[in-house]
């Protein structure tokens, strides 16, 4: 599906980037209004909460850690790439930072089960 | 070899600015034959109101750069043994700039940010002033090199996909271009070039999809250029502050 | 769509963010241990004045990263320009710079 011009290992690090940047956005306002339901509504806090339990939620909850860490280490590597010295293994970086968010956010799959 | 007796499928983009669409050829297959040659044939044998651009055929001149199956390559040193995919071919006009008629297009926009990005040298001696001396070994002199070398065929430009997004972006080669310039001790117009490179459409929109660096013919990195400009104007940036 | 002010905006709110992502990774690691309650989570927060500091530069660092990230997605995908994006980017800024600093102060006001 992807364009040939795009075919080569950066081009998907930089979807990932952009893709979990993305999502991560989109879901900040709804963990802000959930976060403030202790003050306006402490009881459906807890009752969401519990919903939070269940096992499909804890596999949403690790794809969001997953992206969360996806970005951070991805973001690292970029801020490495622009203001350190160059260097010529950026694809090793691309794929270290993917493996070390699957590391971090398997971690928390692992407590949350 | 029976090159005679083989061919191949070769789909021709034909149109103009108002737009086209492909047109199919049959091309002889023969030995060591090159992209170009599979373009020249066609015009000559098939269809000679075919337009394109070539010079050198020695991948020198950077005139002769096409989309081929969807990657941006000189067509004068690509063979299609590299390119082929399903035993065929489709053949474009280079992306992200006008097109002029068929596989021709119009670089003046490739060309205009050279100079927009300041990449253009800017003497500190006249001529009447003794050569000054440039270590090859200098750390400045080093970075120069690694960026020089550029033929302008336009390929990086055609990768990527930040100037397909944004028609104001100066593009890898204009900023690689300024980045070498950055780096020599002989050029005095510094502060305008890194003015000319923080600007909208200047080396901060840079993805470091690496497109660029992907598909050079010359192996350069202008991902690693642009990189160091960013590295520089912030520097500049901070210490304009402190 | 990024000059130099804006890209230095969202590469040092991203080195603002880098520790405080990786606190909050192990925070949430932590936590989820026995599952997630109001309890527990409020007698953390409630009545720190370090994690109200931490969480408060959060908010503030993310929403800056987060305005300027979608700014560019915005220009670059649906050609959003001039007036209209800086809108946007100040939109958005506000927007969470707001939901989130009520969150802080929900979790952390004592």
């Amino acid at each position: 599906m992807t364009r040939p011009h795009r075919s080569h290992p950066l081009w998907y690090a930089f979807l990932l980037h952009r893709v979990s940047g993305l999502l991560l956005a989109l879901y900040l306002p709804v963990h802000f209004l959930v976060l403030s339901m202790a003050l306006t509504a402490p009881d459906s806090l807890d009752g969401f909460l519990h919903w939070t339990d269940q096992p499909l939620v804890k596999l949403a909850e690790f794809a969001l850690v997953f992206l969360l860490a996806v970005h951070l280490f991805g973001g690292l590597r970029l801020l490495a790439l622009e203001f350190l010295p160059w260097s010529p293994r950026q694809k090793t970086f691309a794929a270290g930072a993917t493996a070390l968010a699957l590391l971090v956010s398997g971690t928390f799959l692992l407590n949350a089960v | 070899m029976d090159g005679q007796a083989n061919t191949m499928a070769v789909s021709v983009w034909r149109g103009d600015a108002e737009g086209g669409a492909f047109q199919a050829f049959e091309v002889p297959l023969r030995e060591s034959q090159t992209v170009l040659d599979v373009v020249t044939w066609i015009q000559q044998n098939a269809d000679p109101t075919l337009a394109y651009r070539y010079a050198c055929r020695v991948g020198m001149c950077g005139s002769c750069a096409m989309m081929v199956n969807g990657k941006p390559r000189w067509t004068c040193r690509t063979h299609i043994e590299r390119a082929l995919k399903d035993g065929g071919l489709e053949i474009a006009p280079l992306r992200n700039l006008p097109v002029i008629k068929d596989l021709a297009t119009d670089m003046s926009a490739f060309f205009d940010k050279w100079i927009a990005a300041e990449g253009v040298f800017r003497p500190s001696k006249t001529r009447a002033d003794p050569i000054e001396p440039v270590d090859p070994a200098g750390a400045m002199r080093i970075d120069a090199s690694a960026a020089i070398e550029c033929i302008n065929c336009g390929i990086c430009y055609a990768a990527c996909d930040v100037v397909a997004a944004n028609a104001d972006y100066l593009g890898p080669a204009a900023l690689n271009r300024a980045w070498s310039l950055l780096n020599d001790e002989r050029d005095q117009g510094q502060e305008a070039r890194l003015a000319a490179v923080s600007r909208r459409g200047g080396c901060h929109n840079c993805h470091s999809q690496q497109g660029c660096a992907q598909f050079c013919p010359k192996s350069l990195n202008p991902t690693a250029s642009i990189a160091g400009l960013k590295r520089e104007t912030a520097k500049n940036f901070l210490g304009r502050r402190r | 769509m990024l000059d130099l002010r804006l890209y230095m905006l969202q590469r040092l709110s991203a080195l603002i963010l880098a520790p405080l992502v990786l606190g909050h990774i192990a925070v949430m690691i932590y936590a989820v241990q026995d599952g997630l309650s109001a309890a527990e989570i409020l007698g953390r927060t409630q009545g720190s004045w370090a994690w109200a500091l931490f969480y408060g530069l959060f908010v503030l660092a993310v929403s800056v990263h987060a305005a300027i990230g979608l700014r560019v997605i915005v220009a670059e995908t649906l050609k959003l320009r001039g007036l209209g994006l800086a809108a946007f980017t100040w939109l958005v800024f506000l927007g969470l710079l707001f939901l989130g600093a009520r969150a802080v102060y929900a979790v952390t006001a004592a």
